[in-house]
């Protein structure tokens, strides 16, 4: 299926779930905050929010700011 | 004595708050920080790199159980971008802090009041302790406050301006007037212009350029750390009026 993460067309496999997406892309769920299709999803949601073809997925860190 | 700054029932160690942005490097940044004594530094909420897992995270540098984070909404133009950054920016579990700037023109990087003071009822209301970024608008900072502010952080001058704070009088009036701490936010330029806000009465300055930019950010950060210090020791300790004319310091008496 196909993703748009951080504003990146992806494809993926089926049957991911937001966890599963975060272990494939080697980013530690701690210290993120994810979206998709603009609706945030709790960390407590990650495993079982399974993500459909389409979906736009946002992956936000803090970085250096004023 | 206890002077500790505190807003909702947190306690601050320090009157200084710095931003983390415009640094050479992630361990520039820490090493700043520690030496400006602060203990709430202030994040950007930005897209991660999925392309590069292994690329540094800023927190791994600044620890948020050393650190009190304060995520800002820092680059949004509209309320619902706002509202839709410090709910994220709540999301990592790091802080219910957030600084939050609608900005209303490019070129000056003002706030948007109309915005901000929206963002600011809604966040107060879904439990976010709202700082805001605002003009040194007495009458803004009274509605905002009315709205749920924490804190009303009014600034010194346009961001990374380095000005120093352009109207004394209006950050005099606001202190007088608030119910809740005042935070000088943005454009000054070197340890006076903290001093000076520190000396009005203000409860905090929270800056960034001034030492990300200088030319030692290492010193200039130290420099800030006793600025502030001397800025609210002389506030307490109560200056004298300003007169036209001398008054001599030593006596006449005795004189030949």
């Amino acid at each position: 299926m196909k993703l748009m993460i951080n504003g990146n067309e992806t494809e993926s496999g089926n049957n991911l779930t937001v966890s599963g997406l975060l272990e494939d892309l080697g980013i530690e769920p701690a210290g993120v905050a994810v979206e998709v299709n603009m609706n945030i999803i709790k960390k407590c949601d990650y495993e079982r929010h399974a993500l459909k073809d389409g979906d736009a997925v946002e992956i936000v860190n803090f970085v250096g700011g004023g | 004595m206890n002077d500790k700054l505190v807003i909702k029932g947190i306690e601050f160690k320090s009157r200084l708050w710095v931003g983390t942005g415009k640094y050479k490097d992630f361990e520039e940044t820490a090493r700043a920080i520690e030496a400006s004594g602060a203990d709430v530094v202030t994040v950007a909420v930005r897209r991660t790199n999925i392309f590069d897992s292994k690329s540094e995270n800023l927190l791994d540098y600044i620890d948020p159980k050393k650190y009190r984070i304060l995520p800002n909404t820092a680059g949004c133009y509209t309320m619902e971008d706002a509202l839709r950054y410090a709910r994220l920016a709540r999301e990592t579990g790091v802080s219910d802090l957030i600084k939050l700037e609608v900005i209303g023109d490019e070129k000056t990087l003002f706030p948007d009041v109309c915005a901000t003071l929206q963002a600011t009822e809604i966040l107060a209301k879904e439990g976010f302790i709202v700082l805001p970024y605002i003009n040194d608008d007495p009458v803004m900072a009274q509605r905002l406050v009315d709205a749920g502010a924490s804190a009303v952080m009014p600034l010194a001058a346009p961001i990374g301006s380095g000005l120093g704070i352009r109207n004394p009088y209006n950050i005099k009036i606001i202190l007088g007037q608030a119910v809740v701490p005042v935070i000088v936010d943005a454009g000054v330029g070197t340890a006076s212009d903290v001093a000076v806000a520190m000396e009005l009465g203000c409860d905090a300055v929270l800056l960034n350029t001034a030492i990300a930019g200088a030319g030692d950010p290492i010193a200039m950060a130290e420099a800030m750390k006793h600025a502030v210090m001397a800025g609210r020791l002389a506030y307490k300790a109560g200056r004298i009026p300003r007169k036209l004319y001398a008054t001599a310091s030593s006596p006449i008496e005795g004189m030949l």
